[in-house]
């Protein structure tokens, strides 16, 4: 076997930049288990929720980061606590529902009790029963129910969206977003209250990287995207730009819409059925708004978990929840903001037709990244190639490159130590 | 309920099951009014009171763009649905207007030839009853399944 077709037993980066990604980074079980411990569970906030899910004390819902099922909840000072939902005494995921309401946390099976910050609060038979005069069974007397809480996470919530972490020892929300990042997602939560429109779910059977790469990758959106060209929201002349933080983990794809007509110097994205319009044009009844400051679409990557959306007037958070190596959820929240007229939420719920499991513009990503998880897993000792836009990572004022791409794995790298 | 508008509906929701199993688009938007509803929408959302939904079109004009995206611009694998649709259940009927549900099961086929069950809900409607037949007034499709397998290209 010669050397290009080795698959390396302990998975090594046999090439000099992150312009080639071995397909053992979406395969090796190994790699993945090491992912959810590095990324997921320690050193990173992940995205849990918006405040606005849980507006009243003793709200809660059920949500996850990487494998692990927390619960946000809201507790009768307002304040937001998130906890693992696993029962101290025998593990079991105790809370079932989805969302609801409640004073505090009940495991069903033998009823330890905890309050809304994870506290054990009462255990049945701690002193044990009485028979023949006698108290037999019970707790040791030293068992301490402080020591016997639920897991409780470390948490971060800026202007409205929620954040959490496994390891207390994380750096500052900020510190974690870095200045650039920042200043984009305050651009898109600047403290006005949000309302939640609902929810869309879509399970895709890919590696959960693959979804960061869609949306570090501006340049598919030309090519697979056909309604984006045809419909004129997308033309590879658009200005634009490439944002990353300081590690080049995170991303923000920032984008202002070109007018839509005829397309001069796009040859390699020509606008192929320029004659077409919609039938019902409200899919595209655009209203500028006041805090975009320009760009009519940010896309933002924050690893690992979550994808921050403004396209036009649609705004969304998308979670990665991934459920083993080759599959992910993709759950999708659409809000809009307190002061929306109606007509804004008609007009943001009409676009929402263009995202989503079903969505004009985003069904294609799915449906792409599961073929792509097929054609990787068939030959794995082969690599990806990312080098639109040359080798090394650079932040850029277009489009045609894949530098986030090898922003996030310069960091996948460093991070996993490979 | 009148027994002629029960035989008519079935036979229309049978039709229409049988049109989107075989993708005539064409004919499916003619089942509609043109100022018509339809909605794809999970449970939870319904449930909830939330707006969103998966698909949400207001006009006929909106079906058609649906179409051409099914059929021009978004990429996708191929699949076959299979729609198995239950008795209408009534709920209200005047001489212009039948309120009805059905509960629909969609099983999906792709090329690898292995079947799935794609799609679990009911249809709420509003069906009018016009001098060529039955239109769609509205079609609300609230599925039980909220994790979309996937993703979503024909209507259901
Ligand atoms: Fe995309």
């Amino acid at each position: 076997m010669n050397q290009e077709n080795r698959i390396p037993l302990t998975p090594t980066w046999d090439h000099e930049d992150t312009s080639r990604i071995p397909y053992w980074a979406y395969t090796n079980q190994d790699v993945y288990q090491q992912e959810l411990e590095k990324f997921f569970y320690t050193k990173h906030w992940c995205y849990v929720g918006l405040e606005a899910e849980i507006p009243e004390p003793g709200d809660f819902k059920r949500t996850a980061i990487g494998e692990r099922s927390v619960i946000m909840v809201r507790d009768e000072d307002r304040s937001i606590y998130v906890v693992e939902n696993r029962c101290a005494h025998r593990g079991m995921q105790f809370c079932r529902e989805k969302h609801g309401k409640t004073k505090s946390f009940t495991c069903p099976y033998h009823q330890w009790n905890y309050d809304l910050e994870g506290n054990l609060q009462g255990v049945p038979f701690r002193r044990g029963v009485k028979q023949d005069g006698q108290v037999k069974g019970g707790m040791p007397k030293d068992f301490k129910p402080a020591d016997h809480g639920l897991n409780k996470l470390r948490v971060a919530e800026r202007n409205g969206v929620v954040f959490a972490s496994f390891d207390h020892d994380v750096e500052s929300l900020e510190d974690f977003l870095g200045p650039t990042i920042l200043q984009y997602f305050d651009r898109m939560f600047n403290g006005r209250k949000l309302t939640i429109l609902g929810y869309n779910k879509q399970r895709i059977p890919g590696n959960w990287k693959l979804m960061q790469e869609n949306i570090k990758d501006p340049y598919h959106a030309g090519l697979l995207h056909t309604w984006f060209v045809t419909f004129g929201l997308w033309r590879a002349d658009n200005r634009s730009e490439l944002k990353m933080d300081k590690h080049f983990r995170h991303a923000a794809m920032v984008s202002t819409r070109g007018d839509g007509g005829k397309n001069d110097q796009t040859t390699n994205f020509s606008s192929f059925k320029e004659s077409m319009q919609l039938h019902d044009p409200s899919f595209l009844d655009i209203e500028d708004e006041a805090w975009w400051g320009g760009p009519t679409a940010v896309m933002m990557t924050l690893f690992p978990s979550v994808v921050f959306q403004q396209n036009v007037n649609s705004v969304t958070t998308r979670h990665i929840q991934p459920n083993g190596i080759d599959s992910f959820d993709f759950v999708w929240t659409h809000f809009g903001y307190e002061d929306d007229t109606p007509e804004m939420t008609q007009r943001r719920l009409r676009q929402a037709n263009l995202f989503g499991p079903a969505g004009f513009v985003s069904a294609d990503d799915g449906e792409v990244i599961e073929f792509s998880q097929q054609g990787i897993e068939q030959n794995a000792a082969k690599k990806a190639v990312a080098e639109l836009g040359g080798r090394n990572v650079e932040e850029a004022d277009h489009m045609v490159s894949e530098a986030c791409i090898r922003g996030m794995y310069d960091y996948w790298r460093k991070t996993m130590g490979v | 309920m009148k027994a002629d508008n029960y035989l008519t509906l079935t036979q229309f929701y049978q039709n229409y099951a049988a049109i989107v199993d075989r993708g005539d688009w064409d004919a499916w938007i003619d089942l509609f009014t043109e100022d018509c509803q339809y909605k794809v929408q999970t449970r939870e959302n319904y449930d909830r009171n939330l707006p969103m939904a998966v698909i949400s079109l207001s006009s006929k004009g909106m079906l058609k763009d649906r179409v051409y995206g099914v059929t021009e611009t978004i990429y996708h694998d191929p699949y076959h649905q299979l729609h198995m649709v239950s008795s209408p259940l009534i709920i209200d009927e005047s001489d212009t207007l039948i309120v009805a549900q059905a509960n629909y099961t969609v099983f999906r086929t792709k090329s690898n030839g292995i079947a799935e069950v794609y799609n679990v809900g009911r249809y709420q409607d509003r069906i009018r009853i016009t001098d060529q037949g039955l239109k769609i007034e509205s079609r609300h499709c609230i599925f039980d399944n909220d994790m979309v397998l996937n993703s979503m290209i024909y209507p259901i």
